[in-house]
This record gives C-alpha cells, structure tokens and sequence, in this order.
C-alpha cells in the first residue's frame, strides 16, 4: 500500500511520488510540493493536525485532509 | 534635467521586500489604497544617480503569478497592463537567500512576460549562519539578469541596488522559459490565434480565476473562445508547468549556489521545539496575550489621561479667552471636544499595533496560526482567522482585510461576520469611562474590579465571536474546498525601522480616517442641540424665567440651558427614542450618543461631552472632564443617571451592537454583497438589545 504523507511521523523523512493535483491547491505546488521533492515532518499540532513540514526547503503548514493527497516513500532512517 | 522612472517591488511574503521599499524611500511614502478595492498601495519615490528619479510601488507578497487573493491579483493586473500609469519600466524581484529555490519560480514568471527584472538577494547576513555561498557572475549569467545581494539588516548593498536600478536599460528581458512545450498543439494554436501577444502572456489571462476584477484586456478579450480545456487540465497543465519551471531553477542553483548544511546553525528548530510544543507553546501564546492587554489598558492609559485633560483644559481657556458668541461655542463644545475624542485614541492604537507588528516581524505569528488551527477548525474558523481575531482589537477594518488569506471561502466569510464581536479600540473609550463611573473601587487577588471588569468584556467578545462562528458553521450552507497552506517563515529580530513605520502609518490611517467621521459627528451634533424649532426652544429663557421664580441668577442660568437642550432638535430625536431605551435604564441623553454611535462606536464619548457641556453651560468655568461631568449627571427627581444597573446595561450593548458605518462598508466591499453587513447590523444590535434589557431589569 502506498503511504501517504498523513502516515508521515515526526521527524521522518520521505519523496513525494504523487500529488492528486486536483485536491492540492496550486500555490502548495508552487511551494515545491511536487513529485521526486523531499519532504519531512517537523512539528505536529495537537491532535496531529496540522502538519509542520519542510518540503523542498520550504518550511511550511498544511492539514491533514490535504496531506492524504499527497503520496509518498518514506527513507528509512540511516 | 529630471526623469522619472517606475518600479515595481515585487516577491513572496516574509522576503524582507518592504524592509527594502523602506530602505529605498525612507520615509517618503505614501499609503493609499488600490481605485474601488481595498488592497493597500504602497508608493514611494527614491533618488537615484543622475538626476533620475525612481517611483516604486511596493506590491502585494505574492508566491507566483497565479493569483489566489485579491492581493495577489494586483500584482498581476499591474505586469499585464502596459497601458497603466505604474506598469514598470523595471521589476524588482525581491528574494530572500533562505529560499532561494522558491523565490526563483515568481522570478521566472515574470521574466516570461519579458519585463526587465533585477533580482534582489536580501538577507544577505544570514549566509554565514546557513552555510550558503553564491557564485553570482554564474547566476547572473544563466538567470540572464543582475543581481544585487543586498543585507536590508545592516543596510548593506542598497547603493549597488540603486545603481542597478539607474541602469535599468542594460537588463536583459529574454524569457526563461518556453511554456509551449508543455503542450505544444494548444499554445500552437493558441499562438497562431494571437499572433502579436507574448505566449505567456495568453497562458496567465487563460488560467486566470473569473472572479477577479479585469482591467484593459480588451485586445486579448476574444480569449474567452480559447477557454476549450477543463479546468482540471489547466491544473495538470499549470503544474507541468511548475515542474518545468523548478528544473530551470534546479539547474541554474546546482551550479550557482552551495549549501555545506554542517556550516548551517539551527536557530529556528531549536525556537519551533518550544514555541509550537503542545503545552509551552500554549502558554507562551497566553503569556504574551496578557502582555498586550496590559500594555493596552494600563500603560496607554497615562497618556491618555493628559490628553483628555489637556483637550477639556484647552476648551476652556478658549471659552474664556475669545470673544463670546456662535465661533467660540462651537469651537470649544464642537470642534475641540470633537478632536480631543479622535486624539485620546493614539496610545491604545498605538500599542496594539506595536505588539501586532513585532508578532508578524519576527514570523511568531505564523506559528500561532499553526497552533490555533485545529482549535479554530472545530468552530467553522481557520488557523489564519486568529490573526483578524487578534486585529479586531484594534480595529475590525484592518481585521477584516486581513481575512483575505484564508483559502477556504466559508471560513473566511465566518471569520468576517464574527471578527466585529472582538473589542475594537473604538469601544475602550466607552469601556474606560463607563467602568470608570459605575464599578466600585477595590480589589480582587491583586487586580482590581476595574481592570478585570475590562478584561472580562474583552473575554465576552471574544467568546461571543467564537461561538457565533460555531452557530454559523452549522447554518450556512456554503460548499467551499478547505484549503490550509501557511509558510512558516525563519525567525528574525524585528527591524525598528520597520515596526516604527507601521505603527505610524496604521495609527496615522486610524485617526485620520475615523477623525473625519468623529469631527463632523460632532459639528453636526453641536447645531442640533445648539438649535430647536417652535417657541420653546426660542422662548427658553421666558418660559423657565416664569416657572422657577425663585431661583438664583446661577441656577436659572442652568435650568434655561437644560431647557434649551431638551428642546433643541437633537433633543427632539433622543425623547424620541427614549420609550425604546428606557427599559435598558438609559435616559434621553444616552439615547443621542448611541444614535450617533451606529456611525462609529468612538463618537459616543465625545457626543455626551458635546451634550453635556453645551447643556451645563456654568460648570464650563471648573476644570472639568468628561468624566465628572457624566458622575454629575441626574434624572429630575436627582437620582443618578449612571448606576451600576444601566452602566452594565451601557457596556453589555457596546459589545455586541453593530455600531460602525466603515466596518458595514468593509464587509460589503469583501463580500461583494450587502447581504452580509446587514444581517451584522440587524442580528448583533438587536441580541445586544436583548442583552442589555435582561442585565438592566436584573441588577436594578
């Protein structure tokens, strides 16, 4: 099953494989949430919404019902 | 000889871009707003080399050219109009160093459009702390531009930058990227449909949102024909587009610039772990909250006082000092009791807008909007509605127009029908007085009854605001996609130069706009109660000369101009709509004031000190305020007019009645229909009606 980055725990990283262009408003691609981008979770809010990430540099705060759109492989930690 | 050129700043939020606006024009800026929308312009003008002189608008923050605000569409009506007075003759791109990859993609899109751009880097200081180096002779190349690697912090690179600017004609405007390939049989097409336009150009009209305002388009119009994609193939589109654009940047940067990330100290992770953790994070918010109310209530009230007393000091020595007649009188019952109601609002506003300022300067309150987000979300509200609820206690105006970058339309129209229940500065005159007259001194665990009595009717509007916005959740029904993307941007040092500019400014704004309001509220007031129809008004002096036979020459004196005053038109109006207020325990006098009050709340303080001093004309020779003149005041059988019962009753109505013309007109002006304002104006006063009623009749 493909993991999607609401699956993503703090402090994990991972690629975005797959964005479903349809639900993730364009400005969040524009802020480099695009495929092969890395992504990692820094900081979640109570009840783990919303998620404080960094994607592709870009420090930033998205919900959880949009981070479902987004797929991704997570890196195992070295 | 002299010669004028335009540039535009533009760049995302949080790049520092109007840190550069500031350190280019100083303080030669004007704010003004954008023709029929409230979008703020920010124009200034800068010396350049030469005898050149530049004019530089500093345009909204924008992520790309595609728009998704109000805002945002500003930028993009300007860069395609090239018949507008401010299109440019060169664009500022403004980036910060940080992110650099991001700030790029605005960059090459307005490169497309083949204006001349400079690229800015600021933060240039911070390189060190990152482990970042350029190698800028190789961007500039490959980014076919120049480049100005400037620190707005330590005011370095701002000369290189004005030179840059002088020379605009050198910059190159070669595109950087060809839109066409990522679908070459529509732009084909759509090129040979329009052979004279930039293909970019057709691409951004094309995929443009509908309901934004248009201007000048009129040769691209019959573009409308082209729409033949799906929206949802736009979308695929644009974001083929942005993956194109990213491998440009991704090229030019692998070369150009250098990231050693074990140079790179982490401030900000180590800031984030304790201001966005579940429990500090809270607390730390609550804390610099109480911190603002303070310095809102009790530190702005020194001030305040003396210039309350000065404006009833200055009165009077006018009154004593002119000549007596119609210009004295409306001079020191109208006019100056009408400015010292505008000035004695300056150290709240100013404090307010000085905690608000720092809180977005140092990018802290982002991560509010993070915390608040799940919070907000249960009650219909977004994590970005916190800002405008915070605003709103300075003012629902700015409150109201900060709500534009809420994604989600039904979380932004909550966001503005309930953001007018938070305690807007105009209510603290009324609050301070009235508290003032009615609450007992004394003390509770270190506070006084007092300040707390404050504090709890900004708790009220608050709570008030927050479930209103719950009820409304459940009963609009609005569809609207909930979209939440926020940047949380590095943190800095606020500049003091920056901080001090929008204190001034807002401050400035407020008390013009409001004083304009205020002052001929209160002009107008004076000739109403300074004239009536019929006998009498006219035989005033006569008829109470014939009743009261027995008084003193002071007393009469007294008793005629509390006639006059009953009689004079205004008196007129405020019996008249006594039956209606009298179970809320107000008398007609108060009536006026909160008939002039549905203009602007902040008039009802200066109103009663215009009725009071025009209708006590002896007590004008003490030294005396607003205040004991309200203390003073008695029905005809001497009991007090401001009791505990009607001073709660008074502060219960001002916090919930919608009373304020500009807040009506923003909301319209937002929502693009009077709908809305008028089921504010109709619902909020007519629940503060009710609640003024239950609390009068109660505690009588």
């Amino acid at each position: 099953m493909q993991d999607t980055l609401a699956h993503l725990k703090r402090g994990e990283k991972a690629i975005i494989t797959d964005v479903s262009s349809i639900h993730i408003p364009l400005k969040l691609l524009e802020m480099g949430c695009l495929p092969g981008n890395a992504v990692k979770l820094l900081q979640l809010a109570p009840f783990k919404d919303p998620m404080y990430l960094n994607i592709n540099g870009t420090h930033l705060a998205i919900r959880k019902e949009t981070a479902i759109h987004i797929q991704i492989e997570k890196i195992e930690h070295e | 000889m002299s010669k004028q050129i335009n540039v535009a700043l533009i760049g995302n939020p949080n790049t520092g871009k109007t840190s550069v606006f500031n350190a280019l024009t100083g303080l030669n800026q004007k704010v003004g707003n954008y023709p029929g929308i409230t979008v703020e312009k920010k124009e200034g003008v800068c010396k350049l080399s030469r005898g050149i002189k530049a004019h530089i608008i500093d345009l909204p923050g924008t992520y790309s050219l595609n728009a998704s605000s109000l805002d945002e569409n500003v930028v993009i009506e300007l860069l395609l109009n090239k018949n507008d007075k401010d299109f440019p003759d060169i664009a500022v791109v403004v980036s910060d160093v940080e992110n650099l990859k991001r700030n790029l993609l605005l960059f090459t899109q307005i490169k497309d459009l083949e204006i001349p751009a400079i690229l800015v880097i600021n933060m240039s200081d911070r390189m060190h702390y990152k482990g970042i180096s350029l190698d800028l002779d190789y961007l500039e190349e490959h980014l076919q531009t120049k480049i100005a690697l400037i620190s707005t912090r330590k005011n370095e690179g701002i000369d290189n930058l004005k030179n840059l600017i002088s020379n605009y004609k050198d910059i190159s405007v070669t595109p950087c990227i060809d839109p066409s390939e990522i679908d070459a049989e529509y732009f084909n097409n759509l090129q040979k449909a329009f052979p004279n336009q930039l293909i970019y150009k057709l691409w951004l009209v094309i995929t443009q949102d509908v309901n934004f305002g248009k201007t000048n388009r009129k040769e691209i119009d019959a573009i409308a024909s082209f729409k033949t994609k799906s929206k949802a193939d736009l979308k695929r589109l644009q974001q083929k587009e942005t993956i194109k654009r990213y491998q440009f940047i991704n090229n030019v940067l692998k070369k150009g610039q250098t990231i050693d990330a074990s140079q790179a100290k982490d401030l900000r992770s180590k800031l984030d772990r304790v201001l966005t953790h579940k429990i500090w994070g809270y607390l730390i918010f609550f804390v610099i909250l109480l911190l603002m109310f303070q310095a809102v209530y009790d530190w702005a009230t020194y001030p305040t006082d003396f210039i309350d007393e000065s404006f009833a000091a200055l009165a009077d020595w006018v009154k004593n000092t002119l000549p007596p007649g119609v210009f004295t009188n409306l001079l020191a019952e109208g006019i100056i009791a009408g400015i010292g109601g505008i000035m004695v609002f300056i150290p709240p506003i100013a404090f307010l807008f000085l905690f608000i300022s720092l809180l977005e300067e140092s990018g802290y309150m982002s991560r509010v909007v993070f915390l608040m987000d799940n919070v907000m979300k249960r009650f219909g509200l977004s994590g970005k509605s916190v800002v405008p609820l915070i605003s709103g206690n300075a003012c629902a105006i700015p409150a109201i127009m900060a709500t534009r970058n809420i994604e989600s339309w039904k979380e932004r129209l909550i966001t503005i029908l309930v953001t007018p229940f938070t305690t807007c500065s105009a209510r603290l005159p009324v609050y301070v007085i009235i508290i003032a007259l009615v609450i007992p001194e004394g003390d509770f665990i270190g506070f006084s009854y007092k300040s707390l009595t404050l504090m709890s009717l900004y708790i009220i509007g608050f709570l008030t605001a927050i479930i209103s916005a719950y009820i409304l959740n459940k009963v609009l029904k609005i569809k609207s996609k909930s979209f939440f993307v926020i940047e949380m941007p590095a943190y800095k040092i606020p500049l003091v130069k920056n901080v001090a500019i929008t204190v001034v400014e807002k401050t400035k704004t407020f008390v013009f706009e409001a004083g304009k309001i205020i002052l001929a509220i209160s002009i107008v007031l004076w000739v109403l109660a300074s004239y009536g129809p019929g006998e009498q008004f006219d035989n005033a002096e006569h008829i109470v000369k014939t009743e009261y036979k027995l008084l003193t020459d002071d007393a009469l004196e007294d008793k005629i101009a509390a006639h006059k005053l009953e009689n004079s038109y205004i008196g007129i109006i405020g019996k008249t709509i006594e039956p209606l207020i009298k179970p809320l325990g107000y008398d007609w006098k108060i009536g006026i004031g909160l008939v002039t009050s549905f203009a602007a709340r902040e008039v009802f303080v200066g109103t009663l000190a215009t009725i009071y001093s025009v209708g006590s004309a002896n007590n004008a020779e003490d030294e005396d305020t607003i205040k004991n003149r309200m203390a003073n005041e008695t029905y005809k059988d001497g009991s007090k007019v401001f009791t505990f019962a009607s001073g709660i009753s008074l502060l219960l109505f001002y916090a919930f009645a919608m009373q304020c013309m500009s807040t009506l007109a923003i909301v319209k002006r937002e929502t693009n229909s009077w709908k809305w304002p008028m089921l504010q104006l109709t619902v909020m006063s007519l629940f503060a009606y009710i609640v003024a009623l239950i609390a009068f009749q109660f505690l009588k």
